[in-house]
């Protein structure tokens, strides 16, 4: 179990290191077309969306959970009503403890 | 864009506080985790240190323990990790110095800290990167110290509602993203789409990395049609 541990920790932390540096490394400063920055600057949206699914869902949608959900539509509404991120993530986690509390 | 000139290290170290509470409130579950699957919490502050990749350790730990092989544990934290290589790809202009410096730069891309240096116009606000990431290092390793050391129950974490901190972050990420760029509400639907259906099949970092194809929607419409 050791050497698997030893092995794993320095593979993932040397191909971590690979994944963030190849483009910086290869790429420089060259300009991207326009169609690449396009989809470059729709990547934000589309992976945060993805994550957002991903952890409502979990995997294989085995960790939906009702109180987590009213919990970020509360963080929703906190935000259209533009308060600052701490208080609508702190409104999200004391509403879905709240409900956890009052509703077994 | 004018609204996007104030970022800079402190904006970056600021924005990134919330991203550390999340940050340290995971790392506390993961640290447990370890733990409670038998890593020596040495071991498990070690990886969370050098990885510094939540996905990718979760990922790791839960096919090593459930029985995989090592390269299978490899493998599926690498796949993981796999969105790193665009998201730094497209930072890559914005970093200084260079072959190494950048590639030592790029080190900073983690999600929240890319997400919130992204400039409408596709470039990247380096030091915003940057200072969100220091802020978030720190976080991610003293949570797993933590909850390696201290092996809070699960049930505590769910308790005081903790694991809604990171969803949560993330779609107020995704809805500031989307006030700036109104347009891209229909990459975000089809992501989440994908994603929704992906994660019934495959693992989650895969179900990710998919969603993340989503951008691709954006080539099929001429740029200047596209603020509507």
């Amino acid at each position: 179990m050791n050497t698997v541990i030893v092995v794993g920790i320095v593979a993932l932390a040397l191909i971590n290191f690979a994944f963030k540096a190849s483009g910086p490394a290869l790429l420089g400063d060259r300009e991207p077309s326009e169609r690449a920055q396009d989809v470059v600057a729709s990547l934000s949206p589309a992976l945060l969306a993805g994550l957002v699914v991903v952890e409502i869902a979990g995997p294989h949608w085995s960790e939906v959970d009702w109180t987590r959900i009213v919990g970020l539509v509360v963080a929703a509404v906190a935000y259209r009503r533009g308060l600052p991120d701490l208080i609508c993530i702190a409104l999200a986690v004391v509403v879905t403890a709240g409900l956890r509390l009052l509703v077994p | 864009m004018d609204s996007e000139q104030a970022g800079g290290w402190r904006a970056g170290i600021r924005a990134g506080v919330p991203l550390g509470l999340a940050a340290g409130a995971l790392a506390v579950t993961f640290g447990a985790y370890a733990t409670l699957a038998g890593w020596p919490p040495a071991a498990t502050i070690l990886m969370s240190a050098l990885v510094f990749s939540g996905s990718a350790q979760f990922a790791f730990i839960t096919a090593v323990s459930g029985g995989a092989g090592l390269v299978t544990g490899i493998g599926a934290g690498a796949l993981m990790n796999l969105r790193f290589v665009p998201m730094a790809a497209a930072a890559a202009r914005s970093l200084h110095g260079g072959r190494f410096r950048r590639a030592v730069e790029g080190q900073a891309v983690v999600d929240g800290s890319w997400v919130l240096a992204q400039r409408p116009d596709g470039t990247t606000d380096r030091e915003m990167m940057m200072g969100a990431t220091l802020v978030q290092w720190p976080a991610w390793v003293l949570g797993t110290a933590v909850g390696a050391l201290l092996v809070p129950s699960a049930d505590l974490l769910y308790r005081f509602g903790l694991d809604v901190v990171f969803p949560s972050f993330f779609l107020l990420l995704l809805l500031e993203a989307l006030r700036s760029r109104p347009d891209h509400r229909w990459v975000a639907l089809v992501a989440a789409g994908l994603a929704s259906a992906a994660v019934l099949i495959v693992p989650v970092g895969v179900a990710l990395l998919l969603s993340a194809a989503a951008s691709l929607i954006v080539l099929r419409r001429r740029p200047n049609s596209a603020m509507g």
